[in-house]
């Protein structure tokens, strides 16, 4: 186990802010977990009594008959805000005096830096290029993910749970961010950050970052392992075995989208261009964990569909 | 001489006309300074209630007393204050349930902005200059490396609030109905916020924002259809001379002009973009009705009632 390793990543500067989202990322779900915990306890409280339900304050926050539904936002919110600048500056400061900005050597062509990473927020990206080509992982997704979160409002036809955390009422809608920002984003991130040493080869943490590591690894195709070699044979093997994800992944969610009676009753409530929205995001999304899978020892496949303009 | 002054200004015992000689003068002088000390203190206990002098009032033009109507005209009347409703939800300034993150992402824009204004005073685009400007700025310049750090990990930490308002936004159905075009701002908002962040990377021209860049930009040149490596660029002639990467870089390589382009894309271009778009932001976070909460819960069982809007456009 090499501590000075660990040590030597998680102190650079310049990861201070992935350390930090280890801590914060937890902290604020278990925040928002705890209020969508007491909002959920409320609403079956709710439901299991009509009578109270009309009656009924309908907030888990405390309130009392009399108390202003409203209150002036100088000083109540300002003075919150005012508060809020006085505590980010002071840690802006403290941050700034204790950790220096990195600054290496000039730029130089002729040198190239071993492991050359993207700035951290985009080094998610940047482990996406193992699993896929560039154009998918660093243009493709990148514009997926812009659209996708675009869409959220437009293909969420779950009237309930605006404005108040809630889990039980938006169960899907929930665990797809959730798998997209926890999953996708920041466990990439985290790889990219932690994982990642010298040509980008995969370093346990605590395992020593050695630039004359070799590994010896055959990396096969899907068409390979089935024993197709032709070209024309390979292209029509991956638009099949693409076209069986799709089918496959597209089924598992939509039965999960048709689950229960509240799920089927959204459901419902989809036109059928948003219905096909949530498939293509959802069967795209999950693209990314099962080429990861299937990357990794012992499968080490590469591609699953071989053309000669484009590798999926 | 003597008479004059007692006349117009002395208040108590006027001078006795016809009195001559020193004691006389003494006299006049430990009145006048009588007068002068009296006058101090008159003047020194309005200042003990700056609200009402005319320099304040001119100001402010509210009156400063404890009234709601005061209060809700303070916020009303200031041009940075009225960004806000003199009124809100009373539970809306929990910060369990807001986390404060848009406010501070906002904070931090405007620390960014100012200490990037005074690194600007320090820094020329140029190859060769840019790098030498960095280590001036650390080793010699007052509260330089300060000023740097600050910049940088303000950045960072921006990137930070971003993603965590974009969470409780999404946790909390934020985006739902009247506020979904809202989200889609913040979408850009946060993609000008990488793009702010990543621009800026390349400006000290050392190895890290070199390669960093290299990396990014030769994703670029993989852009299917307008990237020299991407899918149907070669049968499109698109070549490494008039892809995408050209346009990034204003060449086919990370070099001066892209060190140009960055500087004008981090310090003027974005900077403007990101202005445009939080005026639109934060107009709608009013119009779409305030903040979205803490809103009453709503059952599944009257998910089919119109409900009525919990907060009403009403500015």
């Amino acid at each position: 186990m090499d501590w000075h390793q660990l040590w030597e990543i998680v102190s650079t500067p310049d990861n201070v802010p992935i350390v930090a989202l280890l801590f914060l990322v937890p902290f604020f779900a278990w925040l928002a977990w705890q209020q969508a915990r007491a909002n959920d306890q409320l609403i079956a409280q709710l439901e299991a009594d009509p009578k109270l339900a009309k009656t009924a304050h309908r907030k888990a926050f405390p309130w009392k008959p009399g108390w202003p539904k409203e209150i002036q936002t100088w000083p109540y919110l300002m003075r919150v805000e005012f508060l809020a600048a006085i505590i980010v500056t002071v840690i802006l400061i403290v941050w700034s005096i204790t950790l220096n900005a990195p600054l290496e050597e000039p730029a130089n062509p002729n040198l190239t830096m071993n492991p050359a990473k993207a700035p951290w927020y985009f080094l998610g990206l940047q482990e996406m290029l193992v699993y896929f080509d560039p154009w998918m992982a660093g243009v493709v997704f990148p514009t997926l993910i812009i659209v996708g979160l675009m869409a959220i409002p437009y293909i969420d036809t779950n009237p309930l749970g605006a404005g108040y955390y809630t889990i039980n009422q938006r169960k899907h809608a929930i665990g797809a961010f959730c798998f997209g920002f926890f999953v996708l984003w920041i466990t990439m991130i985290f790889i990219g950050t932690f994982i990642r040493g010298p040509s980008w080869m995969w370093f346990w943490p605590g395992q020593t970052w050695d630039p004359t590591r070799q590994i010896y690894e055959t990396n096969r195709d899907l068409p390979d392992i089935f024993g197709i070699t032709s070209m024309n044979g390979k292209m029509i093997f991956g638009a099949f075995a693409m076209a069986l994800y799709f089918a496959v992944a597209g089924a598992f969610i939509h039965w999960l989208m048709t689950r229960t009676e509240f799920n089927r009753k959204i459901q419902k409530r989809m036109s059928l261009i948003q219905y096909l929205t949530v498939q293509f995001f959802l069967t795209t999304m999950l693209l990314l964990p099962i080429k990861f899978i299937i990357r990794r020892p012992p499968f080490r496949i590469k591609y699953i569909w071989i053309t000669p303009w484009f590798n999926i | 001489m003597a008479d004059q002054k007692s006349d117009n200004g002395g208040k108590g015992a006027p001078v006795p006309p016809g009195g001559k000689g020193p004691g006389v003068f003494a006299k006049w002088l430990k009145e006048q300074i009588q007068n002068l000390k009296g006058r101090v203190k008159e003047e020194g206990e309005s200042l003990k209630r700056p609200e009402k002098t005319q320099l304040f009032k001119s100001m402010f033009r509210v009156k400063h007393d404890d009234s709601d109507r005061s209060r809700a005209l303070g916020v009303l009347s200031n041009v940075f204050f009225h960004l806000h409703p003199a009124k809100i939800n009373r539970d809306a300034v929990r910060y369990r349930f807001t986390w404060g993150m848009g406010g501070i992402t906002f904070y931090l824009f405007l620390v960014l902005t100012l200490t990037g204004v005074l690194l600007m005073y320090y820094y020329h685009p140029t190859k060769g200059q840019a790098y030498q400007d960095i280590i001036y700025l650390m080793s010699d310049v007052p509260f330089g490396k300060l000023l740097r750090n600050m910049h940088r990990w303000a950045a960072h930490l921006m990137v930070i609030t971003v993603w965590l308002h974009m969470f409780r936004v999404f946790l909390t159905g934020s985006y739902k109905k009247p506020r979904e075009f809202n989200w889609c701002v913040g979408v850009v908002l946060l993609v000008l916020t990488l793009l702010l962040s990543f621009t800026g990377y390349l400006l000290p021209d050392d190895q890290l924002g070199f390669w960093a860049v290299t990396v990014g930009t030769t994703m670029a040149q993989n852009t299917p259809l307008l990237g020299s490596l991407g899918p149907l660029g070669r049968q499109l002639h698109i070549t490494p001379y008039n892809d995408v990467r050209f346009a990034l870089l204003g060449g086919s390589i990370v070099d001066a002009n892209a060190l140009l382009r960055a500087y004008i894309w981090h310090c003027i271009a974005i900077p403007i973009i990101a202005s445009v778009f939080m005026g639109v932001h934060f107009w709608r976070v009013r119009k779409d009705g305030g903040i979205s909460g803490p809103a009453p819960v709503m059952l599944a069982s009257d998910m089919d009632k119109p409900v009525p809007p919990y907060n009403p456009p009403k500015m």
